[in-house]
Formats: structure tokens, C-alpha cells, sequence
């Protein structure tokens, strides 16, 4: 129980602390609410406006999930391709990490103009593709660098090599397509509310906050943007669930969360 | 005496023709898979329903029609005609001077973003009480949606009076994208950091050394490792935040709203985007490239392969 | 830095090490330890695991502070010697800089003390001949052998002429081959420069040939089990075939069992 208090309590006591200097500043130097409204004032607005943060929350959440989804499968399934068949991870692995340095988010522009105007696929596909290529680049690079002990083992135990997938390099695998989740998953939501920054459909939390902005209503825009982070968040918190339930024994790894396990003071 | 193996110098050369071999093998294999994919686009030109059309009953194929989906001959030719109508500027010198323009700001952004990331992890390294209660912060922090930053930023921009310096609009795309590199760069760099092996703090320790020593003597060349790959991460987020805050606030003479302006020509001149897309790819793979580059100097003396 | 020459180099006194005191997972690493090491002397340390070995050497070098009793280095408390620099450590992995050449790895004490760069790189040279790694001043640890890595950390701890070297299994990664090399070596090294040694070792024959007096600990709570006399004279490569060798190897090995040690090779029972 206390070792829980050591992890949540710090966080907590930094962001309380932060929001209450946040208020006191604003009151205090007398700031114009359209520079910087008062965290009092962006939760009435999240109050008060609840039902359309949620509709609104619910599009770009839909958009998220289903191209996080679509990304996570086409991942796999290419990843697992690519190491059956060399020649196919020979194409895609120069053109992954090609596309690892490009600001693809600019292909929903092209999108945007081979769909309907009123279609949400250009921003589902984005998601995808986004998601695809971090789970791709990460699944292939566990499959392939698995612990060569554990293959001679199972060479010795006169496996074929299909059994050497299923046994070895599938959960080594697992292990590298969570830590690509981790990172993917708040990816996917911020993709998403990118993505409605070029148009179409204006009902999700991305055009709301444009629209907020536009239109002077700034702390009902922060509270799209507090329900874009509470998404965000919801869908991190989601990954590592999921990471917890069918891999415990991974659990005391080292993630963002974890204290950084090595030497101090 | 150690000696090197008779045989060592052969075997030397015989590694570095297979790494020229493997390099040209690479090369090819990327033309190639950019060919098949300008062949898939093609032939899906050709086979394409040319208003769409859908698939197990969802409406998600694209366009096949030519307002939609060009030729790939049209994209690239595109390049050398005229921007608008009548004037002189091709679309090559729009894009080029976009993308360039958007590579400084970036370049500008990853500066400022590495020197807090970095500054941030020293920070956290030395206390342990910041880490754990930033740390998490940080993570949320990158969800935050940047176009609720970019009006922010650019009116306390343009507060900011220091003698005859006066904020510019491309300042605030910059901090934009600072604040997406930063948050890898602060993480890389806090694994960095506290990565040397208990015997080697110890060893420090024996030496009486004051933190500042052991941070600079060891802690800081041990992280370099595990700086080079945040550099990178930084360096895409850099480029990323820097397209995203142009799209966002509008910025003049960036990739970023050559691309918005030119998707809504689209109907009219359907290959434009195309050359902004690809601008802004190219501008993407010369800060990769930058980044490689700087990662060879650095590491020119260490064992290869000692990238974390 | 006032020492009198006869003072021992290291004195423990009813040192004891409990660690996370007053909590659920409270350890007693060490029981009331009380031990003298004399000038010029080696002293093994040996054990099972978990006997505070380790531990004890860390409580000389001032890495960490008795819960009771004193440690004495070279007549002060030992703070004080850590902060004069009296003693120099090696560790089980030599711990060289990946990104230093030997020379500067060997620097890096003389670094810290505040040496300019012409004595430094003088004393460096000297402290590579003194290990015969003389050629290699400008290599990287990586192009090394095991055992070569290891001459260079002893040379980095010797680089400030301490009167004290505590050395932590220095040698458990090396090969049967090259340990009995690198004993050979450090014996000569002790005879050019008369340092005291505390050295912490797994391997009973090690402690035999290199040691003056073997410590054996025992562990739960750890606390020395008896104290072995090693009356070999002048150590050499014959010493390893010598009667007397085995003899002293059988003493060591049975007070580790936990049985009196029979043979007149002048165990000290505690």
C-alpha cells in the first residue's frame, strides 16, 4: 500500500499544486480569459457544455479506436508476413523508416479528396497508417530478435520452424507490440483531432476547438481540450490495462511510469 | 602480446565490401518497393470505381477518377508548370521555398525543445522526488491538442517587446514543435543518465567526487547512446509539430499551408497537392538525413553497434 | 594527509551493518566485526555468499556508514581517507570508460584531485608500465583483452599512490588462465609498490596464493569465522605445486566448512 502512495502521490501533489498556481496567476495578474482562462472556469464550461464535449469526444473517440484497431491487426499481420517471407521485409523496412521521418499527416490533404466530403474514413485511415507503421516497425524487430539460447533449445528439441514461431519469437514479440500500444494508443487521439484540422465533418473534438477559438468562447475551447486529454489518457491507461492482464509477468518492467531502475546518488 | 590475427586485415576488407553490398541491396529494394507502389496506384486507377465505391458494405474505397487520383506522371510534371495562372513562380520554387522555410522552424524547435528535454532529465536525474512526479505529467503533456497552444503562444508572443526584437509569427510554430521534442529527448536522456553501472558511481564515489563531477565525467558520456535515438524521435516530432502549428495557425510561408491551400484547389487542379505532399516528405527525410549525420560524428569513436 | 608509518592500514572496530533498519525486511549484513589489516599486508576475504564480504570492503572504502563501531584507514576516520584519496578500488567488471583511451581511464582520479595535464599524463605512463601495457596507452577498453581491461583499472587505482588497494573479485571474470596470470601480476605490482591489499575473492586457492592472512567470514549474520595464516614465504609460479600449498588450501577449505582447522599452518580460530 505505501509503495502505491510513493508512485500516485507526488504526481497528484505536483498537478494539484500546478492548477492552483494556474488560478492564482490568472486571478491575480487580471489575464484576458482569450490568453489563458482559469482552470474554475474551463470545468464550468466542461460542466455546463457536457453533452456536446461528449458527442464530440465520442466522434474523434470512434475515429481513434477504429484506426488504432485496423493499425494494430495490418501491423501484425504484415510484421508476421515480413518475417516468413524475406523478400517482403526487405521492401517494407526501408520504406517504414522512410515514413518514420515524414510528417505524414499530411497525406489526410490527399485523403480528404479521394473520399466523400462528409465521409470519416480519411481520418480513420490516418490513424491506421499511423498506427500501422509504429506496431509494424516494433512487432517485426521483436520477432526478429529473439534470444538465440531459445532457439538452439528448441533446435534441439527437433522443432520445426512454424513451432519456433509459435513457442519463441510470437511472445517475445508480444512484449515489443505492447510497448508499440503504449506509444500508438494516445497517438491514435491526437492523429485523430489532427486530422480534422483539414476539413470535412466538423463534429469532433478537433474542429469544436478550432470553432471554440474562432469564436471567442476560449475556456469552452480548453474544455475540448480537457476532454481531448482525458481521452488520451483513457486510452493509454486502456493499452497498459490490456498489457497487465495477458502479460503480468511483464509487469514490473520499465515504462514511463516506472521509476527509471538503475543507479543514483 | 596482443597481436592481431594474421588474417585480420583480409577479413576486414572482406566486412566492408558485404556492408557496400548490403547498402546497394538496400537501396534497391527501396526503388523497388516505391515502384510497386506507384504500380499499385496505377493499376488501381485503372480497375477503380471512379466515384468511390464500397467494400462489404462500408463506402471506403477511394476515388478512382482523375479529379481525385492523378497519374503519378501528373504529380511530378506538375512540378515544372506555373503555381497560379499567369505567373512566373513554378510550383517547384512554392514548394522548395515552403519546405525550406519550414525546415529552418523546425530546426529552431528541435534546438529549443533538446535543450529542455535535456535540462528537464539533469534536473530529474538529480532529484528523484521531480522525476516521479513530473514524469507522468510529461507523458500526458503530449496529448495536449497543440492548436490549443498556438493562439496562446502567439499572443504572448506578441506581447514581447525586448528592445527592437519583436516576436515573429514563425516563432510560435516553433515552439510548438519544441514542445513535441522535447518529451523524448527528457526521457532518452533521464535513461541516459542513469545508466552507468553501480561500480562505476561507486568508483566515483571512492574518488570523492561532487555530483557535478560524476554528471559530466560519467553519467553525461554514458547517456550519449541513449541520446542519439531521442535525438531522432525529437527530430521527427520536431518536424511534425512544426507542420501541424503551420496548419493551425496558418502560417505564411510554410509547407504546411501550401498544403492546406492547395487541397482546397484540389478540384480544380487535382496534382497540386501532390507536390506539396511531397515536399513536405522531402523536407522530413533532409532532417533525417542531419540527424544521421550528426549520430556518425558522435559516435565515431565508439565500438559500432553501441547505440542503445 | 599526517599518517605514522606503523599505524595499521585498516582498522575495524565492532563494525556492524544492518540495513533497512526498523523495517519489515530488516538485514543483518554484518555482525561485530573487528579486524586489523597491518601496512604491507594482503588480506583476503573470503565466504559463501551473503557472508558481508562485499559488504565490509564497502564499509572501509566509506561507500556506506556502519550502523555501529568505528572503521579506521590509515590512522583517520574513514570519511576523512575518502576524501584524501588513501586508498584506490577495482571491482569484478574493471569499470573502464567506454569513451576514454587507457591513458585518460588511468587520468581519471588525477582528473578529479585536480592534477595539471603534464603530470597526469607522467603518472599515467609510469602507472602503464608499471601493468607492461605500456603500448596500448591509446587503445579503448574495447579492444582489450579481460585480463588486460583489469591491469588498467589497477593501474587507475594505483594512479594516486594510495597506501590502500581494496579490490572486489577483480578477477572473478576472468579464465582460469589468465587469473592465475593476473595473481602473479598483482604480486609483483605489491612488491614495487608496498600497498596494503584487502581483497575479496571467491576461489580458495586465489586467497591462499595471493594472501598473508585469509578472513574467513561466515554468513547469517556475517562475522568472521576464523583468521588463516599463510606462511608460503616468496609466491611464484611454483608456489601452486608446493605441499604446503594444498595444505593451506585444506585449512581454508575446512574453516569454511565450519570445522576446526588441524594442521600447524597457524590458524587463528575467533
Amino acid at each position: 500500500m505505501k509503495q502505491r502512495a510513493v508512485v500516485v502521490l507526488p504526481p497528484l501533489l505536483c498537478g494539484a499544486a500546478f492548477l492552483a498556481l494556474w488560478e492564482l496567476f490568472v486571478v491575480t495578474r487580471h489575464i484576458k480569459p482569450f490568453l489563458l482562462p482559469k482552470p474554475s472556469a474551463i470545468w464550468g464550461q466542461f460542466h455546463g457544455n457536457f453533452h456536446l464535449v461528449r458527442s464530440s469526444t465520442r466522434v474523434t473517440g470512434t475515429n481513434a479506436l477504429i484506426g488504432l484497431l485496423l493499425g494494430v491487426a495490418a501491423g501484425v499481420v504484415v510484421a508476421l508476413a515480413a518475417s516468413r517471407f524475406r523478400i517482403l521485409r526487405e521492401l517494407i523496412s526501408p520504406l517504414a523508416t522512410s515514413v518514420a521521418a515524414i510528417p505524414i499527416i499530411v497525406l489526410v490533404a490527399i485523403f480528404n479528396n479521394l473520399f466523400s466530403i462528409t465521409s470519416e474514413v480519411p481520418r480513420r485511415l490516418m490513424v491506421a497508417l499511423v498506427v500501422f507503421f509504429i506496431v509494424f516497425l516494433n512487432v517485426a524487430k521483436g520477432l526478429e530478435q529473439t534470444d538465440p539460447t531459445h532457439v538452439e533449445l528448441l533446435h534441439s528439441y527437433g522443432a520445426t520452424n512454424a513451432d519456433i514461431i509459435r513457442k519463441v519469437r510470437i511472445p517475445n514479440a508480444l512484449a515489443y507490440l505492447f510497448v508499440a500500444l503504449r506509444q500508438a494508443a494516445p497517438l491514435a487521439v491526437v492523429t485523430a483531432f489532427v486530422s480534422e484540422y483539414f476539413g470535412g465533418t466538423q463534429n469532433g473534438l478537433g474542429a469544436r476547438i478550432t470553432q471554440s477559438i474562432a469564436s471567442s468562447r476560449d475556456a469552452a475551447g480548453w474544455a475540448y481540450v480537457l476532454a481531448a486529454c482525458l481521452l488520451g489518457l483513457a486510452f493509454f491507461v486502456l493499452a497498459i490495462a490490456i498489457e497487465h492482464i495477458t502479460t503480468p509477468w511483464r509487469a514490473r518492467q520499465a515504462n514511463e511510469f516506472s521509476s527509471i531502475p538503475t543507479t543514483r546518488r | 602480446m596482443w597481436r592481431r590475427a594474421p588474417d585480420m586485415d583480409n577479413r576486414d576488407r572482406r566486412v566492408g565490401d558485404t556492408r557496400m553490398r548490403d547498402a546497394a541491396r538496400r537501396t534497391l529494394m527501396f526503388i523497388a518497393a516505391l515502384a510497386l507502389a506507384a504500380a499499385a496506384w496505377e493499376i488501381y486507377k485503372a480497375v477503380g470505381p471512379d466515384n468511390g465505391g464500397d467494400l462489404l458494405g462500408m463506402h471506403v474505397l477511394p476515388k478512382a477518377e482523375n479529379r481525385a487520383m492523378p497519374h503519378i506522371w501528373e504529380m511530378l510534371s506538375r512540378f515544372r508548370h506555373a503555381e497560379v495562372r499567369g505567373s512566373h513562380r513554378t510550383i517547384f520554387d512554392s514548394v522548395a521555398s515552403g519546405a525550406w522555410y519550414s525546415f529552418r522552424i523546425a530546426l529552431a524547435g528541435l534546438a529549443l525543445g533538446t535543450a529542455i528535454g535535456f535540462g528537464l532529465a539533469v534536473f530529474m536525474a538529480r532529484f528523484r522526488i521531480v522525476e516521479r512526479g513530473l514524469l507522468p505529467w510529461l507523458v500526458v503533456s503530449q496529448t495536449v491538442p497543440l492548436i490549443a497552444l498556438a493562439p496562446l503562444v502567439e499572443s504572448w508572443g506578441g506581447r514581447l517587446h525586448i528592445g527592437a526584437f519583436t516576436w515573429q509569427p514563425w516563432m510560435s510554430a516553433a515552439i510548438i514543435a519544441a514542445f513535441l521534442a522535447f518529451f523524448p529527448m527528457a526521457v532518452g536522456a533521464l535513461r541516459g543518465l542513469s545508466s552507468p553501472p553501480p561500480a562505476s558511481v561507486e568508483l566515483m564515489a571512492s574518488y570523492a567526487a561532487p555530483w557535478r563531477s560524476t554528471l559530466w565525467k560519467l553519467r553525461l558520456p554514458a547517456a550519449v547512446p541513449f541520446l542519439l535515438p531521442a535525438f531522432r524521435l525529437a527530430a521527427n516530432a520536431a518536424v511534425v509539430g512544426t507542420v501541424v502549428a503551420e496548419i493551425s495557425t496558418g502560417l505564411r510561408g510554410g509547407i504546411g499551408r501550401l498544403v492546406l491551400e492547395y487541397m482546397r484547389e484540389a478540384t480544380g487542379d487535382p496534382a497540386k497537392v501532390y507536390t506539396a505532399v511531397l515536399g513536405a516528405s522531402v523536407m522530413g527525410l533532409a532532417m533525417a538525413a542531419l540527424v544521421a549525420s550528426t549520430e556518425k560524428l558522435v559516435m565515431r569513436n565508439r565500438r559500432a553497434g553501441a547505440v542503445a | 594527509m599526517s599518517t605514522t608509518n606503523d599505524s595499521p592500514a585498516v582498522e575495524v572496530l565492532g563494525a556492524t551493518m544492518t540495513f533497512n533498519r526498523g523495517r519489515a525486511n530488516e538485514v543483518v549484513a554484518l555482525d561485530p566485526i573487528t579486524l586489523t589489516v597491518n601496512a604491507g599486508e594482503l588480506v583476503a576475504l573470503i565466504g559463501p555468499s551473503g557472508c558481508g564480504k562485499s559488504t565490509l570492503l564497502r564499509l572501509i572504502a566509506n561507500l556506506i556508514e556502519p550502523t555501529a563501531g568505528t572503521v579506521r584507514v590509515n590512522g583517520k576516520a574513514a570519511s576523512q581517507a575518502r576524501l584524501d584519496g588513501d586508498y584506490g578500488m577495482a571491482f569484478q567488471q574493471a569499470g573502464l570508460f567506454e569513451w576514454r583511451t587507457v591513458t585518460r581511464n588511468i587520468e581519471l582520479p588525477l582528473e578529479l584531485k585536480g592534477w595539471d595535464r603534464t603530470r597526469r599524463r607522467e603518472r599515467a605512463s609510469e602507472m602503464l608500465d608499471l601493468v607492461r601495457l605500456g603500448d596500448f596507452a591509446d587503445h579503448h577498453p574495447w579492444e582489450l583483452s579481460g585480463g588486460m581491461q583489469q591491469r588498467v583499472a589497477i593501474a587507475r587505482a594505483l594512479s594516486f599512490a594510495p597506501k590502500l588497494l581494496l579490490m572486489d573479485e577483480p578477477f572473478g571474470a576472468l579464465d582460469e588462465m589468465t587469473r592465475e596470470h593476473m595473481q602473479g601480476e598483482l604480486g609483483q605490482i605489491r612488491a614495487k609498490t608496498a600497498s596494503s591489499i584487502v581483497f575479496v575473492t571467491h576461489s580458495i586457492p586465489e586467497a591462499v596464493f595471493l594472501a598473508n592472512r585469509v578472513v574467513v567470514m561466515s554468513a547469517r549474520p556475517g562475522q568472521i569465522a576464523a583468521i588463516i595464516d599463510i606462511t608460503l614465504g616468496q609466491r611464484d609460479e611454483l608456489t601452486r605445486e608446493d605441499p604446503a600449498f594444498f595444505a593451506h588450501v585444506t585449512s581454508v577449505r575446512e574453516a569454511l566448512r565450519g570445522l576446526p582447522a588441524s594442521h600447524g599452518a597457524g590458524v587463528d580460530d575467533r
